[in-house]
């Protein structure tokens, strides 16, 4: 049901436009410049939606930000779930639809761009309502570089929901003038449909541009649909203006009854009367202005209910010269409707008058609260002002200030002197003389007469006092025992707060977090200082002496892909490739992330799984001949007189006995003595070493090394350079792998006594300079070709047919890892994890023995990593062959699985270690480890598995078990190293 | 987010830099003396205090350089920095 609520005249509107969109399934037509909460209810619509919790129809309440029921769903042109109706500007096409609390997000691919940008600038304005436009102006004539945000898509702020004049002029023009000597100024950037959501230190503003929302499907697609503004100024002018303050009382939550302040916006800024019938409930003068403008638009008011026993005169006079009768000591105590306000019960203070008025509009206003919220993010103190009802900004900050509103001033001209005011301040601060003053211009606003009352909640018993009848009105949904609404998204009640006194609670912290009242998306802008009136008149305190709740970013919804940004898809992080990349994709590997790196995986033939991949990869490294792209391995140049000595502190093993032309494997130790990453050192010259890392590892061990240089050993003459993507790393592996090199590389002899394990030498392969290293990570015959990166793939294209006779085979990291396996190789982060030593890895042998310190050295001897129940690498062996156990498997020694719950013992508990005390009914199960490696090796024959076990090492030949979803597999447990123990293969 | 002010770049953003715990904690000349309890202490506890506290800091994502930092651990200002070879600055 729809009827036309535009008034012939006024408002900000296109009346020559016509936007057709759809809500609730209904087709509608609104005005360029309409919300859609101002089409709305021009067409008579005031329900949005019904309520979370008990159904209620819910209207229009406010008409900006902190609107706490008005939750639509924007269908198209693209889902949004969460949008308040009134911060939807509308545009042609507009499909949505009232949201009962949960958005639903869409599956669909959001096609829209959201970036980001930096302003630097030496004052920011939050705010270009009168007192942001003087502060902006004023900081802007003496120079300084001046960033005005705002949230609206003009500037005027609550200059737009008046009639107001000033000098003479309505006030637009003054706006329009100061809008105009601003965009003439350089280095002023006026931001509109701009939200500064967040303030941080240091003069950091985040705000969130709406940049092409309003045109709907004409939306460009080139430009950002969002961006995130990352302000950065020397001073900021908080100009944020205030909220005004709803009242309860029963049934305080129909569809008809709003802000009044928010009625004088739809009146003047969109030309739309809220009701055909309206009454106003008030503690404060301002509403008084809403009925009075109200009636002279030619709506019918028939009433005005103060809560205060003295009338403003003036303000009372003008009400009665167009008939609208002032109840003062009156307040609402309840109302009729179903979907929509029908009648409103008021009722005196102090006598026994009681009467029923009917409206189908009730406007309310309970008083302002300014909007603090930025200024409490910076941690600006604040303070409850008993006049207003309300905090306002309680110290000075060095760079921060409000002005106007958000200060605790509603008169228009005071609004303009105070910006003018922070303006000036702001920009002296940073460093600016003052320029022209900014004129105050004489306003035509009604002044305030009578102070405000403060009235949270309507006094009275909840549920049918003062002869209203609470008539439950929910279509589905449980109905509440009370229906005086604080909180309106979270429907909470007043019953709800003394709920929560009643239960102890104190701490308006406390309170919010047991209601939830406030923790909507409007974050309490409506009800936050409601509650926190109700708690502190059930405890019998004074607000001014309780402690407000802490504001915390983000002050409005920042949808989380503006945050972020571009950051998203393939700009998320970077994805490293190697110099053979494209040759792994044209040859069909399949690709894992290491990293930020993407490496070859294994390389299947048609038909191949990964399974049978690695198995035919594996075999030809065994024996054959088989290559790889290591380039990813990190790769540290180090340099300087001093380089052995630091090396020697950074690694367990002595490198400066290595000799120029020979290789170490090293391992690394934080100062726990935990193993943090391992690799090899050779010595290109006495005082040059270069170090590879693990792939993943290269950063942190560069950081690592620049770390001790600097902050401890400055004196050590070393530098140390990442080389990682200077090399292409290509491991030639398999027995044949010694006659592929001597064909390509005649000038070497590769011959075992002139090439020994181990060593390294430069020379050409395939006509390229390189450097060939005797390493092996599979215990096979292997050499490690490194060239300059540019010459990569000529070499590996050379390998690759130069082993063709032999059938050599290019291998992925899978079959890499199984082949390390089979020699009980462990991998630093796979098979460790920051708890391992490489005692515990039985790697004393890495260990000097001879050095007075390196890192990690006191550690070892810690009692903790001296206990025999340490957990060891291990192998281990399934009972059945064929059974892949699971990495992160847990190892236990109980052949069945207890029933849930189970109880786990930690073995360092005392009763835990006693083996008599587990027999017991239910049995705990004593994790001794976990599978750190798995796999099906074609070497051995079956499967296998690396794992750190307690006591591992004198477990050996024990058997064991492993549970699989519900069943358990039989472990046997073996030393690490299962293939080649003797070492046989790796000379060729 | 702050602006810390890198003693080599001059003010930078902090996800720019890399927090290194507390300053002034030399790696000991003797680990070897120490008791397991006095190497305890050095691998595992530092300070906490409320208020001033001397830091390590390094401008990771800008020069990658070291440098130490007192800051107020109330209100995170930054009170002093300085190169790491140099005594901790008197601030108040
Ligand atoms: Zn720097």
């Amino acid at each position: 049901m729809t009827a036309d609520f535009r008034l012939p005249r006024g408002g900000r509107i296109d009346r020559d436009s016509a936007l057709r969109f759809t809500f609730n399934g209904l087709s509608l037509t609104g005005r360029q410049g309409d919300t859609l909460a101002s089409a709305l209810l021009a067409n008579g619509v005031h329900q949005v939606t019904t309520s979370i919790k008990y159904g209620r129809p819910r209207g229009i309440m406010a008409a900006g930000v902190e609107e706490p029921n008005a939750l639509v769903q924007v269908a198209e042109p693209f889902a949004e779930p969460m949008l308040t109706a009134t911060t939807v500007e509308l545009y042609d096409g507009l499909v949505a639809d009232g949201l009962v609390g949960h958005g639903r997000l869409t599956d669909e691919p959001d096609p829209a761009r959201y970036d980001s940008k930096h302003a630097h600038c030496d004052v920011v304005v939050v705010g270009a309502g009168p007192a942001g436009l003087a502060a902006a102006l004023t900081a802007a004539r003496s120079g300084a570089r001046v960033v005005l945000v705002d949230d609206q898509n003009e500037a005027g702020g609550s200059l737009l929901g008046t009639d107001d004049y000033l000098d003479d002029r309505p006030s637009d023009a003054w706006v329009r003038d100061v809008v105009a000597e601003l965009d003439a100024t350089p280095d002023v950037l006026l931001l509109n449909r701009t939200a500064a959501f967040g303030a941080y230190q240091d003069g950091f503003v985040l705000a969130l541009q709406r940049r092409t929302d309003h045109l709907g499907f004409d939306a460009p697609r080139h430009i950002a649909r969002h961006r995130i503004w990352r302000i950065r100024a020397k001073q900021t002018v908080i100009a944020t203006g205030a909220h005004e303050r709803p009242i309860v009382f029963g049934d305080n939550d129909r569809p008809g009854i709003m802000l009044a302040g928010a009625a004088r916006t739809y009146l003047h800024r969109y030309g739309v009367q809220v009701g055909r019938r309206v009454g106003v409930f008030t503690t404060n003068d301002s509403a008084y202005v809403a009925a009075i403008e109200l009636a002279e638009a030619g709506v019918d008011v028939p009433v005005l209910i103060d809560a205060r026993h003295d009338v403003p005169p003036k303000l009372g006079a003008e009400c009665a010269a167009r008939g609208i009768d002032v109840y003062a000591g009156h307040v609402v105590t309840g109302t009729e409707g179903r979907d929509h306000l029908t009648d409103v019960h008021i009722g005196s203070l102090t006598g026994w008058h009681a009467d029923t008025v009917v409206c189908d509009t009730l406007l309310v206003s309970g008083g302002w609260n300014p909007a603090v919220h930025l200024f409490s993010q910076l941690g600006g103190a604040l303070r409850y002002a008993p006049g207003l009802g309300a905090y306002v900004p309680g110290e000075r900050l060095p760079t921060a200030r409000a002005a106007g509103s958000a200060a605790g001033a509603f008169e228009v001209t005071t609004c303009i002197e105070q910006g003018a005011g922070a303006g000036r301040d702001a920009a002296r601060a940073a460093g600016f003389s003052p320029g022209v003053e900014v004129a105050v211009p004489v306003a035509d606003a009604r002044a305030e007469e009578t102070p405000s009352a403060v009235l949270w909640s309507v006094p009275g018993e909840p549920n049918g006092v003062f002869g209203a009848e609470y008539v439950p009105n929910a279509p589905f949904g449980s109905v509440p025992d009370d229906a005086r609404f604080v909180d309106l998204q979270r429907d909470a009640t007043v019953s709800d707060v003394l709920r929560a006194t009643g239960a102890g609670l104190s701490s308006l912290e406390h309170v919010k977090r047991y209601t939830t009242i406030g923790t909507a998306h409007d974050q309490g802008k409506t009800s936050g200082l409601l509650a926190a009136g109700i708690v502190a008149d059930a405890l019998g305190e004074d607000l001014a002496d309780r402690r407000p709740t802490t504001f915390r970013p983000p002050y409005t919804s920042v949808p989380f892909a503006a945050l972020g940004g571009r950051d998203r898809g393939e700009l998320y992080d970077p994805v490293r490739v190697t110099a053979l990349h494209d040759w792994h994709v044209a040859h069909g590997a399949e690709f894992e992330d290491v990293g930020q790196w993407k490496r070859s995986r294994h390389y299947p033939r048609q038909g191949e799984d990964m399974h049978a991949a690695v198995l035919r990869e594996c075999r030809a490294a065994r024996e054959g001949v088989a290559l790889m792209d290591a380039s990813t391995l990190g790769k540290i140049d180090v340099q300087g007189p001093d380089a052995a000595e630091l090396l020697d502190m950074l690694y367990t093993n002595m490198m400066s006995t290595l000799k120029v032309g020979r290789i170490r494997y090293g391992v690394m130790c934080g100062i726990d003595g935990m193993v943090i990453d391992d690799g090899t050192v050779i010595r290109l010259t006495e005082d040059r070493f270069l170090l590879t890392t693990t792939t993943g590892n290269a950063a942190m061990v560069l950081d690592w090394v620049e770390e001790w240089l600097q902050t401890e050993w400055p004196h050590l003459r070393v530098f140390a350079t990442s080389v990682t993507e200077h090399w292409v790393t290509v491991p030639l592996v398999g027995p044949r792998s010694r006659e592929v090199l001597a064909t390509l590389a005649p000038d070497l002899d590769v011959s075992n006594d002139a090439f020994g394990f181990m060593t390294w030498q430069d020379g050409t392969v395939a006509g390229i300079p390189a450097r060939v290293c005797r390493i092996s990570f599979s215990g096979e015959l292997a050499y490690e070709i490194n060239v300059n990166a540019w010459h990569g793939l000529a070499l590996w294209e050379a390998l690759i047919e130069a082993g063709e006779p032999y059938g050599i085979t290019p291998y992925g990291t899978e079959t890499m890892h199984v082949l390390r396996a089979e020699k009980g190789y462990p991998i630093v982060g796979q098979d460790t994890d920051g708890t391992v030593t490489p005692q515990d890895l039985g790697m004393s042998w890495a260990v000097s023995k001879k050095k007075a310190d390196f890192i990690g050295k006191r550690s070892f001897a810690r009692p903790e990593n001296l206990r025999p129940d340490r957990k060891h690498l291990v192998g281990l062996l399934p009972a059945d062959p064929t059974v892949l156990l699971p990495e992160g498997g847990q190892i236990i020694e109980s052949d069945h699985l207890p029933e849930p719950p189970v109880q786990c013992l930690s073995p360092h508990s005392p009763a835990g270690l006693n083996r008599a005390h587990r027999v017991v009914a239910q049995p705990p199960v004593r994790m001794l480890g976990h599978v750190t490696s798995s796999y099906d090796s074609a070497a051995l024959g079956r499967t296998f598995a690396l794992a750190v076990l307690r006591s591992g090492r004198e477990r050996i030949g024990e058997k064991l078990y492993v549970p699989i979803g519900d069943q358990l597999a039989a472990v046997t447990v073996t030393e690490t190293v299962l293939y080649d123990k003797e070492g046989a293969r790796r000379d060729g | 987010m702050q602006l810390i002010p890198c003693p080599w770049c001059g003010p930078r953003e902090e996800v720019e830099f890399h927090y290194g715990g507390q300053a002034h904690v030399a790696y000991p000349a003797e680990s070897a003396a120490l008791s397991d309890e006095e190497w305890a202490k050095f691998v595992f506890f530092r300070d906490n205090p409320r208020g001033p506290f001397a830091e390590r800091w390094s401008h990771a994502a800008g020069c990658r350089r070291w440098f130490n930092a007192v800051r107020d651990t109330r209100s995170y200002e930054l009170l002093a920095v300085y190169r790491p070879d140099q005594e901790r600055p008197v601030t108040t």
